[in-house]
């Protein structure tokens, strides 16, 4: 059903997700400062890339420039096995292993930011991060399995056909719930932001200027992207829909995730990480093992 | 090509396991292992077996992260800032490491490896599989059980407060006595 786009595909790829990103990113500002900022991240951009560096005493620059990139690049390779409409880069046979993968790298790219500037807010921004990501990825994982579990398959065309009758969604509303909290936890945005957040002085971010800053929050961003775009696969049926055209509908749904994700991050306080975690293991992970249990009933059925 | 990416991941999975004993940062000693982690799995994937390769990426990186914060937390001068080594009972452990290779590289060339005409299955990863544990399934899971029981005991063993730290002597507190509130209030 999905059909594999020539090279240049993985060459255009990267610019689908950029303008995405920067839309959402542009809304992002809208919400916090009105309709004048929409051009807000572009002025950003442009200033951030004529910034000079600030430098750290001892930094270990190859880690911290080395985990800046690696945020970057994941937040695109992630993004591989996502079809757009019937269009896809790569139909990987294990393209929902690939995916997770790809989103587990911010683990160690948020430490080695945190960890490389040689700076103590830095650091505490970087063990936040791992935290969090104890505390979100099992959760993320089962609803991620339980996608897989409805079609039989780890394929994202497999996972995509067979919501031909029926988005998952509707059948597995909690592991989408679960999906869409984990995204914001593994880019790091509000209410999951601690990495990052004042209290410390910015976490992660806080000795990072110029284009190092640049290609992280860029990162950052295109995570959240990709995050946002690979739960139309999933659960929204990809590029299904009457009417309109496969990738335009890709295009529509992924808007419209994006769109919410960034809406709800401007909602809500900074959750602490030991608040999280108890709701993570103790709420999440039996709800989505329950979600998972259900559907595998109903697949057995 | 295959072979060209097979040798330069084989060159890279080794010149980076020696820079982890190279390195003098705990930071970069543990992520030098990553990268050889990583180069590695990229050979397991030109073996088509791309459930595994892939779990290998996935499972390393995961695992060493966690180690980082473990190894920076017990080991030595953590930042690096001063010389450190990685290295302990220098000669004794070259005289191992030398002497493991010599064996495997030895296994590999001298092993009259089966060879086959047919071509490769669909799924290389369920044939290995089988392969490896199609007539052990049982023993597997009741391995599986009890590995998982004795995470969950050591973890109850080496917890710093238990329920009647949190609850009271006789358990009889409505609401845990915590040093830190978690999320539920429970």
């Amino acid at each position: 059903m999905l059909e594999v786009t020539p090279w240049w595909g993985a060459l255009l790829l990267p610019v689908v997700l950029a303008l995405f990103a920067i839309a959402a990113a542009s809304f992002d500002s809208v919400l916090a400062t009105g309709r004048g900022a929409v051009a807000e991240p572009l002025r950003a951009t442009a200033g951030l890339l004529v910034q000079q560096r600030r430098r750290t005493l001892a930094a270990d620059s190859l880690l911290w420039r080395g985990g800046a990139v690696a945020l970057l690049v994941a937040g695109i390779m992630a993004a591989l096995v996502i079809p757009l409409g019937s269009w896809v880069v790569s139909d990987f046979s294990v393209g929902v292993v690939w995916f997770n993968t790809m989103e587990v790298v911010a683990w160690a790219a948020v430490w080695l930011v945190g960890w490389g500037a040689n700076s103590a807010f830095g650091l505490i921004g970087g063990y936040r991060f791992i935290a969090q990501g104890l505390a979100y990825e099992l959760p993320h994982m089962f609803a991620l399995i339980t996608a897989a579990l409805g079609a039989g398959s780890l394929r994202v065309a497999d996972i995509v056909a067979a919501q031909h009758d029926l988005w998952f969604v509707v059948w597995m509303p909690v592991a989408f719930a679960v999906y869409l909290m984990s995204v914001l936890g593994m880019a790091f945005f509000r209410p999951f932001d601690h990495a990052v957040s004042g209290d410390a002085a910015g976490g992660v971010l806080a000795e990072l200027s110029g284009v190092d800053r640049l290609v992280f929050v860029a990162g950052r961003w295109l995570l959240l992207t990709s995050g946002a775009a690979m739960a139309v696969p999933l659960f929204l049926g990809g590029g299904q829909g009457p009417l309109l055209p496969g990738w335009l509908w890709s295009v529509l749904k992924t808007a419209a995730v994006l769109g919410f994700l960034v809406w709800v991050s401007r909602r809500g306080p900074t959750v602490r990480m030991e608040r999280f975690h108890e709701i993570a293991w103790i709420v999440l992970i039996p709800a989505t093992l329950v979600q998972a249990l259900v559907v595998s009933i109903v697949v057995i059925w | 090509m295959a072979q060209v990416l097979f040798w330069l991941c084989a060159i890279a999975a080794v010149v980076t396991g020696i820079a982890v004993f190279r390195v003098d940062s705990m930071a970069r000693a543990t992520f030098a292992l990553l990268a050889s982690f990583i180069f590695t799995a990229v050979t397991v994937l030109l073996l088509d077996l791309a459930y595994l390769g892939v779990l290998v990426i996935l499972m390393m990186i995961m695992e060493m992260v966690i180690m980082a914060v473990f190894m920076i937390m017990f080991m030595m001068n953590p930042a690096g800032l001063m010389p450190m080594t990685m290295v302990h009972n220098q000669k004794g452990s070259l005289a191992i490491a030398v002497g493991t290779f010599v064996v495997l590289a030895t296994g590999v060339l001298l092993v009259p490896w089966p060879g086959s005409d047919r071509a490769r299955p669909d799924d290389p990863t369920m044939q290995l599989g089988e392969a490896l544990m199609g007539s052990k399934m049982l023993v597997m899971i009741v391995l599986g059980l009890a590995l998982f029981a004795t995470m969950v005991a050591t973890v109850v063993l080496a917890t710093h407060r238990g329920r009647y730290d949190r609850y009271g002597d006789r358990l009889d507190r409505k609401r845990p006595d915590d040093p830190v509130p978690g999320g539920i209030g429970r």
